[in-house]
């Protein structure tokens, strides 16, 4: 990009190899705070376990919970990484470099995540593979595939098969460089994971054509993935989930909380790793911008779901959003759509509020909050006025086990990433040389431009 | 049969080098170019030769497709339990997971094809050095004899390699 210094090849070696060679104290005191709070999630973990779904706030008519709208927003986070990172591919946007492997990475990380809390929700989790493996072990009973509840499986296994492979080969000829720049037990590892690669034009045009093949194969199972997860709510004929609009809204959401995941996730890597070189305000920038369009399209999804329940007159679908637009619910519809639009999308409109890295990290964290607050208010209300008659009617208030493994999930994907990062170059060595390659000036006039060949 | 290694710091003076090879009579497919990034195709005057890379996502995604398809009829068929009324072997549920079982094998497939097409895993022990990862540039020239082999390093140092390796000479 035209704020790209130039630095040379050992340099950038230097550089994006620091957090797998060097260990700063800041990785211990990080480590052992996210490593306190996965544990805590695992004694929250083996409490449900022991006692059964009886220690949630789970009980009838709201059986979805906090499990299941973590799920929905890990599943939702998981989006970005890899669309950002095909999109950019395919596009072959010069701004994509020291973005993509993070991404891409946060993509596996939640998916696994959200993947556990399905299987936590079950109360029972060593029987999921009986009600999602598409084998009868002993029962006679084989799962049934027109249930959405054994769609979702397929698809999350296809996008987390199909993320961490698409992560492996691009990290495979960074490996090889890792296995030149350590001794021992390391160079050994290095070695093995990286297959022998010696970088001849051979292996960098298949690489590169792989890239391409696998983010247009990746693009349409990231769109299937959240189109599959809505239908966990969609297919069923519960008022104000039975919506043909959930699809094309949950995707638009997913990438709009998933984005702001990435921007978050760039902030953080800048500081703590020290790259400044290469995560740059211009990248803030054109997510920014990129943001903007989501979070209105988002917008859009909501305000259509919230008109047709209110102005179609259907009892059932009118007593859901009446609810929603209630206090206490009120209170948090308000919170979210300030979250998610009224205020991130003014800020990120100026081009010196995109470029300011704490603004765009504060704004980020609070769509997040915000994205989290609208699977709540998807979820909970919805399942309180499932049945139309009064006294079938319930409440929900989520458990200290159920917080507990909410909090679980965050320091989860913070410890994977954090560990990831001390084995792995969290930002493509190989493509960042790729990018001083093709870089270029060329002069006008008086002036010297900064430009990319290629674009 | 031995090769030949020269290092080259840049770019320019790597590509001069194979231009000299080929003119002392090495082909484009006789010497190898290793590089620590991607450079444009053709940058060395190498032969990288063709690749059936795309095939494979195909043939990924037939098997996949089919394994789906197992999958879903199988099932159904196995244990034919009508549930509200829907029929056994319904076409959208059914195409779904098919979709799925589609797409999954064509990104394992195709990760099997750029490993098999890159010749990986190598565990050949080829003439290599860790400096290309630093931004050196390498030929490796493969010759038929100790006297191409002579030929070949006498060319890559005029041609001003930093420093010249060889292997397999009797």
């Amino acid at each position: 990009m035209h704020e790209r210094p130039r630095l040379t090849p050992i340099q950038i070696n230097r550089d994006l190899m620091r957090s797998v060679l060097e260990t700063p104290l800041v990785f211990y005191v990080l480590l052992l705070i996210l490593m306190g709070l996965v544990g805590l999630g695992v004694v929250a973990a083996t409490l449900l376990v022991t006692y059964g779904l009886g220690v949630t706030g789970l009980n009838h008519p709201v059986f979805w919970g906090f499990f299941i709208i973590n799920f929905v927003f890990w599943v939702g986070i998981s989006h970005a990484g890899t669309m950002i990172s095909a999109i950019l591919r395919l596009t072959a946007a010069e701004w994509r470099r020291p973005v993509v492997r993070a991404a891409e990475v946060m993509t596996v990380f939640s998916l696994l995540t959200a993947a556990l809390f399905v299987v936590l929700h079950t109360g029972r989790p060593w029987r999921t593979l009986y009600w999602a493996f598409p084998y009868d072990f002993v029962r006679g009973i084989w799962p049934d595939v027109r249930s959405p509840l054994v769609w979702d499986p397929s698809a999350i296994f296809t996008y987390l098969t199909g993320s961490i492979l698409f992560v492996y080969a691009a990290l495979i000829p960074d490996l090889a460089l890792a296995r030149d720049k350590t001794t021992g037990w390391r160079r050994s590892l290095y070695g093995v994971l990286c297959l022998g690669w010696r970088g001849n034009a051979r292996q960098w045009k298949l690489l590169n054509a792989t890239g391409l093949l696998l983010s247009a194969l990746i693009l349409p199972v990231f769109v299937s993935v959240h189109s599959i997860v809505s239908w966990d709510f969609g297919m069923s004929l519960v008022p104000g989930w039975h919506v043909h609009i959930f699809a094309p809204y949950f995707v638009v959401g997913a990438v709009l909380s998933g984005v702001a995941a990435v921007i978050a996730l760039m902030a953080v890597m800048r500081s703590l790793f020290r790259l400044h070189d290469y995560i740059r305000p211009e990248h803030f920038d054109m997510i920014g911008r990129l943001l903007i369009v989501v979070a209105l399209a988002w917008a859009y999804f909501y305000f259509i779901d919230v008109v047709f329940a209110l102005l179609s007159k259907e009892e059932a679908e009118y007593e859901v959003m009446k609810l929603r637009l209630s206090p206490p619910y009120l209170y948090l519809f308000l919170l979210m759509i300030t979250c998610n639009v009224f205020l991130p999308v003014p800020i990120w409109m100026f081009r010196r509020f995109r470029r300011n890295i704490g603004i765009m990290l504060i704004t980020s964290l609070v769509v997040n909050i915000g994205m989290w607050l609208e699977r709540f208010l998807i979820i909970v209300p919805t399942l309180q006025r499932r049945h139309p008659d009064a006294f079938a009617w319930g409440d929900y208030s989520a458990s200290l086990v159920e917080i507990s493994l909410v909090i679980f999930s965050f320091a989860n994907v913070g410890l994977l990433l954090l560990l990831f990062s001390k084995i792995f170059p969290v930002i493509p060595i190989w493509e960042e040389k790729e990018g001083h390659i093709w870089k270029r000036e060329f002069r006008i006039g008086k002036l010297r431009l900064p430009a990319i060949v290629r674009e | 049969m031995p090769s030949v290694l020269g290092l080259f710091q840049s770019a320019d003076t790597a590509a001069d080098a194979a231009d000299r090879l080929q003119a002392s009579g090495f082909g484009p497919t006789d010497y190898e170019v290793l590089t620590g990034a991607p450079y444009p195709e053709g940058a060395f005057g190498e032969d990288s030769g063709d690749h059936r890379l795309f095939i494979f996502p195909l043939g990924g995604a037939m098997i996949g497709f089919a394994v789906g398809l197992m999958v879903t009829a199988g099932t159904q068929i196995s244990y034919p339990l009508i549930t509200a009324g829907k029929p056994i072997l319904g076409i959208p549920p059914m195409f779904i997971i098919m979709y799925e079982g589609t797409m999954l094998g064509a990104l394992i497939f195709t990760i099997m094809g750029v490993i098999f097409e890159s010749r990986l895993p190598n565990l050949s022990n080829d003439l290599y050095d860790s400096r290309i990862t630093e931004g050196y540039v390498g030929l490796v020239v493969r010759c038929d004899d100790d006297a191409q082999a002579d030929t070949a390093q006498s060319t890559l140092t005029e041609a001003g390699a930093e420093e010249v390796k060889h292997q397999g000479r009797s």
